[in-house]
């Protein structure tokens, strides 16, 4: 099965990836959003001590993602780190492969409402908003509907009702002008895009590529279960 | 002494006052009455097994009463916990009365989820001298600092329903808080109540202060059994169904055996039968008997008014669940149904029980099967309660995840030594047999999550002090463990509100979630429309919308059939001289299968195999419950899918399990080889949805993602990691955490039913029939109708996306008129 499914936004071609990534193969160009690093020691500080291997899950699937599509460039679309302590709490070993990480390509972070401020002890730069060709990359979809936006925050998740249950998973949703990706953080959840808070950004209706194990599925909006 | 001491003891004589209230009452007092008096008389522990109606409660309470009224003192003198806030309420009624009566001058309180605050508070200052409460309430008593005061001068302790707790996590809970109480108040008695069981052992081992059943320090007192109850199954004039669960074509019958009762208990299985059984039987109550409805989705609010009306004698049926399997008395019951297969015998004798709730008359049941599997099964289950033969599954291990919520519980009022509490703890039966090791991994867990990459040592939720022993790091844990305690984790639900009213119940999240706006749906015996999902409820209002309406369908609540009814079908099919006691239809189903097939034998495994449509249908006719045959069909799905025969899907019921396929299967023996149990299961496990559930509710009762309440999650964004995130990361990280063992542990005797499974595989090696047929058995007819009605399937995830992408629909519920137009009798 294929491992990822086409996605058109603003005409350009881009790659819908199981992992949760996006990729432009015209730019080399792999995108992320929402890796929520450290959420679980966030909780576990909180006095919920959630297993300490999620920035860790985070990493290693982002380290695979670039191994299998190769890209030049990184871009993580804001909320990278879960909280302003965050990059202080980042075991030695997850530091050194983020390191890794963004000193084998161009690194941008997008500064998302989690981490204004991003880091940079791991390399990498900080931009509030970056355009390339016919596509803008920031945190928050705006109230403009700029045709190119490519966004996350929303951590958007569907659910399909198929022969024997209903399935529920992360998912990209877009209506080929703009695109939202999912969270790519091993902690983070989602938001169903049926909730008014996503399903408003798009009036005139929208598909999803909801990840499955090995491929993408894609989903018209009105094929989708509540919930 | 040993617990089984033979010798009657000799009955002291009861002291005037009680004396002379028994006569006024015109009652003798029962012999197990007077034994239970003598072994309190004599300081000693005692467990009380008597049939239902044997006066058990008294019996329970009559040394408290007479010690109290001999030598009046304050302060906590006997603690009685039971597993139903109802029955706490309601003993609390029933004691009130005698107290009165008896001119005794004794306080009698209960404390439950439901106790006001202030009441609670004072309740520790001030405790009364008989306190009625809960395993979970009496673990948050033990989790206050001043817990050693208020038990310090415990008379003793009355455990009710013993057997209803026994052999799950609230009983491993309850286990737990008793081993505790014990430290606290050292002389204090164990008084054990339970209804007639399979194994007195195993009960006077979990009763007993040390855990164990060999020399347990306390006597067993054995009721003699009482009136055999009349049970009856009912032979309906109506055609009997080939399968469903919903008895809808008896309920006429079950509606006449009301109109002539006193009143009614309808006992059902499922609270969606009880929904259902509530609706058909109104609709044919033309005159508007009092029927009511009881399950325990309902509100609180709403079943006490039920339980009130019942006790008042006002109502001529309940419909219920088993939210009233246990307690309550309601000596007004004078017929109990049963709509739905028994499952097990024990649990049906406690059922009829709640008929005439008295031991000198006998009580009356019906029982009424709603298809032809179930037929056997009531036959079976009455066979079964002629030979007074009970269902008895070995005891189970305690929780881990139970003993992490004690030990944070523990923490809470105290600080702790970890070789004293390990200690305490292996003097709960269910952790008598728990290893140092174990016992240190959970303890680091509360400490510490105890992760193998450890890094949480800023976090930890319990300290050293410079003894070494553990403490609570912050007040903050103490409200958190609070909020959590108990063992009950139900799946996530919604509140459902009446538009400008009240509230009717909860029903499960996911129901809500495939509800659009305009849906009606019946729930709480009333037919409502929904209106839409506010902030934490679901609006509904009264009236139907048009359309079918949908019922709620419930995780759990299924109990999986006995392994001791089990093997009496089986004995069943295989001695067709006892076949004349069924219904004529049932027993020409199994001739017409000894002629097109042959029985399924009593040892070994009978398989069929048979061509249908365009498919290739395999039925094992397993009889090891639902939990079991599903996990069997995942396995047996994925061998057949390496073994190129194109599996498709697969259906599980109580008794068969039937796979559909591209290719026939040829060598069914080789199919169902033990060696299934390796590699597949470790693969399968790891990604089955129930170990997913089973994962989230060890981590709740563990304390590691805290529990859902209803109304209280905020909307939109998630503030919670959920439970399935957490489950992948661990499982990825540390597969040996404690808690993944506690998953498995659980998996195996539970929705997973491995344990059962891995039984079966070993009995039938080398006994396996295979039957190749040209077409359809009779036997398997009951099975294929299920298809389509059930959700399962062996599909993994991305082909069942894949096909929904493609907007292939699921086999037509037209095919399931096909087969039934050309069933093959």
């Amino acid at each position: 099965m294929r491992r990822g499914s086409e996605v058109l936004v603003n005409g350009v071609e881009l790659l819908a990836d199981v992992s949760g990534a996006l990729y432009w193969p015209a730019l080399r160009t792999l995108v992320v959003a929402d890796l929520h690093l450290e959420k679980g020691s966030a909780f576990a500080a909180r006095g919920q001590l959630l297993p300490p291997y999620d920035s860790a899950a985070t990493l290693q699937a982002l380290a695979e993602v670039i191994v299998r599509r190769d890209p030049e460039r990184v871009i993580c679309l804001g909320d990278s780190f879960h909280d302003d302590g965050a990059a202080g709490r980042l075991a030695s070993a997850d530091g050194a492969a983020l390191r890794r990480l963004t000193a084998a390509h161009d690194w941008i972070w997008i500064a998302g409402n989690h981490d204004p401020v991003p880091p940079v002890a791991w390399g990498g730069k900080v931009e509030t908003r970056v355009t390339l060709g016919a596509l803008a990359f920031r945190h928050r979809a705006g109230g403009d509907r700029a045709p190119g936006e490519i966004s996350g925050h929303y951590h958007p998740t569907a659910s399909v009702r198929t022969r024997a249950r209903r399935i529920t998973g992360r998912c990209f949703v877009g209506d080929g002008r703009r695109l939202i990706l999912p969270a790519f953080g091993a902690y983070t959840g989602g938001l169903d895009v049926l909730d008014p808070a996503i399903a408003g950004l798009f009036p005139r209706g929208f598909s999803v590529h909801l990840l499955g194990r090995g491929a993408v599925h894609s989903f018209s909006g009105t094929a989708l279960a509540a919930g | 002494m040993t617990a089984l001491s033979a010798l009657p003891e000799k009955h002291l004589p009861l002291p005037h006052r009680f004396a002379e209230w028994f006569a006024a009452k015109g009652w003798q007092p029962h012999a197990h009455q007077l034994d239970m008096l003598a072994a309190a008389d004599s300081g000693r522990s005692a467990l009380l097994i008597a049939p239902t109606g044997g006066g058990k409660t008294l019996a329970g309470f009559l040394p408290a009463l007479i010690d109290l009224a001999e030598s009046p003192r304050d302060g906590l003198h006997t603690l009685y916990v039971s597993p139903l806030k109802a029955l706490a309420v309601d003993i609390h009624r029933n004691l009130t009365r005698p107290i009165q009566e008896l001119g005794l001058d004794i306080d009698c309180e209960t404390r439950t989820g439901d106790t006001p605050q202030a009441k609670r508070q004072r309740q520790r200052r001030r405790p009364p001298q008989l306190l009625l409460t809960t395993p979970e309430s009496l673990a948050l008593l033990l989790s206050y600092h001043d817990a050693p005061q208020v038990f310090a001068g415990l008379n003793s302790v009355v455990v009710d329903e013993l057997h209803a707790l026994a052999d799950n996590k609230r009983g491993d809970l309850l286990a737990l808080g008793l081993a505790r109480l014990q430290g606290l108040a050292p002389g204090c008695r164990r008084v054990g109540l339970s209804a007639t069981v399979h194994d007195p052992q195993a009960l006077v081992a979990w009763l007993s202060p040390t855990g164990r059943h060999e020399d347990a320090p306390l006597r067993l007192i054995q009721a003699g059994g009482g009136a055999a109850p009349e049970v009856e199954i009912l032979g309906t004039r109506a055609h009997l169904p080939w399968s469903g669960h919903m008895a809808v074509h008896a309920l006429a019958e079950v509606f006449e055996r009301i109109r002539a009762a006193r009143t009614t208990l309808v006992f059902v299985n499922t609270r969606a039968q009880a929904e259902i059984v509530f609706r058909e039987l109104w609709r044919l109550n033309e005159e508007g008997l009092a029927i009511a409805l009881h399950h325990g989705s309902l509100s609180a609010e709403q079943r006490r008014k039920v339980e009130a009306a019942m006790a008042r004698g006002e109502l001529r049926a309940v419909v219920a669940t088993s939210s009233l399997d246990l307690g309550v008395d309601w000596a007004a019951v004078d017929l109990v149904v049963q709509v739905g297969a028994p499952k097990g015998v024990s649990r049906l004798l406690q059922r009829i029980g709640r008929a005439n709730h008295r031991l000198d008359r006998p009580s009356r049941a019906l029982l009424v099967p709603a298809n032809r599997f179930e037929v056997l099964e009531c036959r079976a289950a009455l066979d079964g309660l002629r030979a007074g033969t009970l269902d008895g599954d070995p005891a189970k291990p305690g929780g881990l995840d139970v003993l992490a919520q004690h030990i944070l519980g523990t923490a809470c009022s105290g600080p702790f030594d970890a070789e004293t509490l390990y200690a305490e703890v292996t003097r709960a039966a269910p952790y008598a047999a728990l290893p140092r090791p174990d016992f240190d991994d959970v303890l680091a867990f509360v400490a510490d999550g105890g992760y193998a990459l450890g890094g949480y040592e800023r976090y930890r939720r319990l300290g050293r002090d410079r003894e070494g022993r553990y403490r609570v790091a912050s007040p903050a844990h103490l409200r958190r463990y609070r909020m959590n305690v108990g063992t009950i984790v139900e799946a996530p639900t919604v509140r459902v509100k009446l538009k400008r009213g009240r509230m009717l119940g909860e029903v499960e999240e996911h129901f809500v979630r495939g509800l659009v706006p305009g849906d009606s749906f019946v729930f709480a015996g009333e037919l409502l429309t929904f209106e839409g999902l506010r902030e934490t409820w679901a609006e509904v209002i009264r009236g139907p919308a048009g359309g079918e309406p949908k019922v709620p369908a419930y995780a759990g609540g299924r109990l999986p059939l006995s392994t001791h009814l089990a093997e009496r079908v089986r004995a069943m099919l295989e001695a067709p001289g006892r076949w004349r006691d069924l219904p004529a239809n049932v027993a020409d189903w199994l001739f017409m299968q000894r002629r097109r097939s042959i029985l399924p034998p009593v040892e070994g495994l009978l398989v069929e195999t048979f061509p249908r449509g365009q498919k290739q249908f395999l039925v094992a006719y397993c009889f090891e419950g639902r939990n079991a045959h599903q996990t069997l069909g995942m396995l047996l799905t994925r061998r057949m899918e390496r073994a190129g025969l194109g599996p498709l899907g697969f259906v599980a019921t109580d008794y068969v399990l039937a796979v559909w396929s591209l290719e026939p299967v040829t060598d069914a023996a080789a199919l169902l080889d033990q060696d299934m149990l390796g590699d597949d299961l470790e693969e399968w496990m790891a990604d089955s949805s129930m170990l997913r559930r089973t994962f989230r509710q060890v981590a709740v009762i563990a304390g590691l993602i805290e529990r859902r309440y209803p109304g209280r999650e905020k909307s939109g964004r998630q503030v919670t990691v959920s439970a399935d995130l957490i489950y992948d990361v661990l499982r990825k990280y540390e597969p040996d955490h404690v808690l993944l063992r506690a998953t498995r542990a659980d998996a195996a005797g539970g929705l997973t039913d491995i344990g059962r499974l891995a039984g079966l595989l070993a009995r039938v090696q080398g006994r396996i029939t295979h039957r190749a047929l040209p077409r359809v058995s009779p036997l398997a007819v009951p099975v294929l109708l299920e298809i389509g009605k059930e959700q399962v399937t062996g599909a993994a995830l991305d082909e069942l996306l894949d096909e929904s992408a493609r907007a292939l629909i699921e086999e037509a519920t037209g095919r399931l008129q096909v087969i039934q137009a050309e069933l093959p009798l």
